[in-house]
């Protein structure tokens, strides 16, 4: 991204508006001329120094969201010093009231676009934006929201406000990169902070992020975890999902539920025929396939096969 | 009888305490979570008593058994491997160095190779260079307690892949030195087993086919667990330094009746395992299975997960992970297991050669049981039925080679005896 003062109009979508077609490929990397080189000096500096020309200026965005990925941020407790001496903290509301004008070097944006104002604003933020960063289920696949893309999003809209009319929001939860060109995605619900400051650092010495795209067993396995599919029953999503988080759950005896989206290399029909075989039912399935990642297109694609009747 | 000895039940405490006394760190079967596996052993109490398994394609399950066999199950979740060739390691450590020539600041306002230490030290004279750490190992010797046949032969078959060939995996080979096997022969073979077929088991050989070199300091045949009046194991000495340990701990003389007896254990495990490789045909079936229709058959079950390759004792492929701190100050690299299911394995310039699962399962079976031999003269199974246990799609090695082998027979392949070269079925070193 050498050139942001342009910026796409959104990708080409499908009829559910869930189509990642901007969505940059991990093994693209960041482009190294989008890397800003000064930084390195003072960055070895242990502790935060002041604002200079030198150090890249960050901005966190968010969107429709939690916040659950800026805290992921803001928990990098050990690295938070020095996090802070490489990169000039330009605009972060959930750290910091100070805000420094854009153009910014380096956006981070959590969420999802759910209304039109949203949809302006990314486009503002895209174009102010060197090097632009969704982190997150939300940013990168719509999120837990992205349910709305399979319901009657006035009948919602009815049922909880009192005013529904002062609302304007989309019939859809949609990521950044069905809107604006994406740089790179950081997958997870949220987002793993070891996988964060990777990609910073990857960002801050000009070199791709190693963020594998392999499946949660690997780590599951490198661990030395019982699988719990195997040994005890339990449904895992493991096998059709990216590694990331570390197998957090299966370490814990638990199946994995999918929050980093779908591995390279997905073959969720040979996975529902083995959550059949485990005994879950059909509108389970489909609802396991519909959590952080539903709007994920291997994710999508799955639940609405088992739920057109394409488990058994 | 002088290489047979008999321990009672009661004297793998003794056993136990005596390795550890020597400086061992014992590794050998336990129980975790909802399975065995191996870890360290600290006394006969570690070890799964009265605990059997169940395992079938993608389902493994803990049982109770009615007796009180130290060693009544078969292939625990993960063999010996982690214990020699652990699943992550550091290799070395670099850090960039500070103190300087008056052309420092120049260097650090330039960081070309900010986070990219595998290029040489002071590439520039404008670059300070950084210090290489090399890991430093510091662990006791290993005694393996319980390892079972096939796993046995995995380790050997890793000492001809990761330290018998001209480059040598370093550490392996400091975690190997100095190893004491007590080896067990089996008597519950899982239906997932099938070393008989493949000339593994359940009775260790005595040696190593590979080397010559003795395979075992010690074997135990376990006898009579349902009687506690008569329980014991069969000792049987491999070594000079077996002899050394068997005569410091309590044994009683055997009988030639013993060693019968322990013959008769392993006898009737071969005879229960229902599956099995044609070890004979199945180099052969999978050379001329390269353009089988076979592969679009097995890939849409496959998962691609890699987890057969990560629980199987004789998988040895790893890449390399580079981590670096935020500001490129100093950096790590690490090997850790990769696996020919993952995509990323292939990926060269441009993407990965083996993009379909098709090809991925074929490299992963044509390694295991044919290819294998050209590249280290042995097969690559072993035959501990791991792979299928713990596959999640239940994908079966044995009925896979099996439905080549019919195929070829029946002539159900497209391009006949066709000799898979080039990118077709790549063999990795
Ligand atoms: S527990 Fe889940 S993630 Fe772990 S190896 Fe099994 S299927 Fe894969
Ligand atoms: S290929 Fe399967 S059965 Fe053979 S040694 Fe490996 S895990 Fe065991
Ligand atoms: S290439 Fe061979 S040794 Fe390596 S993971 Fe695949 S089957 Fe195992
Ligand atoms: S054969 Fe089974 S364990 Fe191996 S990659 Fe395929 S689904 Fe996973």
């Amino acid at each position: 991204m050498t050139d942001h003062a342009h910026h796409h109009g959104p990708a080409a979508q499908t009829a559910s508006g869930m189509e990642q077609a901007a969505a940059i490929e991990p093994a693209s990397g960041l482009e190294p001329a989008a890397v800003p080189g000064p930084a390195l000096a003072e960055a070895a500096a242990p502790e935060p120094a002041p604002a200079s020309a030198a150090r890249p200026k960050l901005a966190v965005w968010k969107f429709a969201s939690c916040d659950g990925c800026q805290l992921s941020l803001l928990n990098c407790e050990d690295e938070l010093l020095s996090i802070a001496g490489a990169v000039h903290i330009a605009y972060f509301p959930e750290a910091t009231r100070a805000v420094v004008e854009g153009p910014y070097d380096l956006s981070l944006v959590e969420g999802s676009i759910t209304t039109p104002e949203d949809m302006r604003r990314i486009h503002e933020i895209r174009a102010q934006s060197g090097t632009l960063v969704t982190i997150g289920a939300c940013a990168t696949a719509g999120g837990i929201q992205a349910l709305r893309n399979w319901a009657d999003v006035d009948e919602f809209r009815s049922i909880v406000y009192a005013h529904p009319e002062y609302l304007s929001t989309l019939d859809t939860s949609t990521p950044i990169a069905s809107h604006v060109d994406v740089d790179y995605e950081l997958r997870g619900c949220p987002v793993d902070k070891r996988q964060l400051i990777e990609v910073l650092a990857a960002y801050l010495n000009g070199r791709k992020p190693r963020i594998p795209s392999y499946s949660v067993c690997v780590e599951c396995k490198r661990k030395g975890n019982i699988c719990v599919p195997i040994a005890n029953g339990t449904p895992c999503l493991g096998p059709v999902t990216q590694a990331g988080c570390g197998a957090l759950c299966p370490t814990y005896g638990r199946g994995c539920y999918g929050c980093f989206g779908p591995q390279d290399t997905t073959n969720t029909a040979s996975l529902t025929t083995q959550l059949v075989e485990l005994g879950m039912a059909d509108a389970d399935i489909v609802r396991v396939y519909r959590t952080f990642n539903a709007g994920a297109p291997e994710f999508e694609a799955a639940g609405n096969a088992v739920e057109a009747g394409g488990a058994r | 009888m002088d290489d047979i000895r008999l321990l009672p039940a009661t004297g793998l405490e003794g056993l136990i305490a005596q390795l550890r006394s020597r400086g061992y760190r014992v590794m050998g079967p336990t129980l975790r979570d909802d399975a065995i596996v191996t870890g360290e052993i600290r006394s006969a109490s570690d070890l799964p008593q009265g605990v059997g398994d169940e395992q079938d394609p993608a389902r493994y399950r803990l049982r109770k058994r009615d007796d009180g066999a130290y060693f009544g199950f078969a292939a625990p979740a993960q063999s010996s491997k982690p214990v020699f060739f652990p699943a992550e390691e550091v290799i070395w450590r670099g850090r960039r160095d500070t103190a300087v020539t008056p052309d420092s600041a120049a260097s650090a306002s330039t960081p070309d190779n900010a986070g990219n230490p595998t290029t040489a030290p002071a590439s520039s004279p404008h670059d300070p260079g950084f210090t290489v750490e090399r890991d430093q190992l510091d662990a006791p010797p290993i005694a393996l307690l319980g390892v079972r046949s096939c796993d046995l032969r995995a380790v050997q078959i890793h000492d001809k892949v990761l330290a018998g060939r001209t480059y040598i995996d370093a550490h392996y080979v400091t975690r190997r030195e100095a190893t004491f096997v007590v080896a067990v022969a089996c008597s519950d073979p899982a239906a997932t087993c099938f070393c008989a077929s493949m000339g593994t088991g359940p009775r260790p050989a005595a040696t190593d086919p590979a080397t010559g070199e003795p395979s075992y300091d010690l074997l135990l045949t376990e006898i009579a667990p349902s009687d506690p009046d008569r329980h014991h194991f069969v000792l049987e000495i491999g070594t000079e330094a077996g002899r050394d340990v068997a005569h410091a701990i309590d044994t009683a003389p055997a009988e030639f009746d013993d060693q019968h007896e322990a013959l008769a254990v392993t006898a009737h495990a071969a005879s229960q395992q229902t599956r099995r490789i044609t070890a004979a045909t199945v180099r052969d079936d999978l050379r001329a299975s390269a353009e089988s229709s076979r592969w679009e058959d097995v890939a849409s079950r496959c998962l691609s997960c890699t987890n057969c390759t990560l629980v199987c004792p004789t998988c040895f492929c790893t890449t390399v992970e580079d981590v670096s701190d935020l500001t490129g100050a100093t950096a790590e690299r690490h090997r850790v297991w990769d696996s020919c299911f993952s995509e990323d394995f292939t990926y060269i310039h441009g993407g990965p050669t083996r993009e379909s699962v098709k090809a991925r399962y074929r490299q992963w079976i044509t390694h295991k049981l044919s290819s294998w031999e050209d590249q280290f003269g042995m097969l690559g199974c072993v035959g501990c039925g791991r792979c299928i246990a713990w596959c999640p799609a239940g994908i079966d090695i044995t009925e896979e080679a099996a439905a080549l082998g019919r195929m070829r027979a029946g002539g159900v392949l497209p391009t006949g005896d066709h000799v898979p070269t080039g990118d077709h079925v790549t063999v990795t070193s």
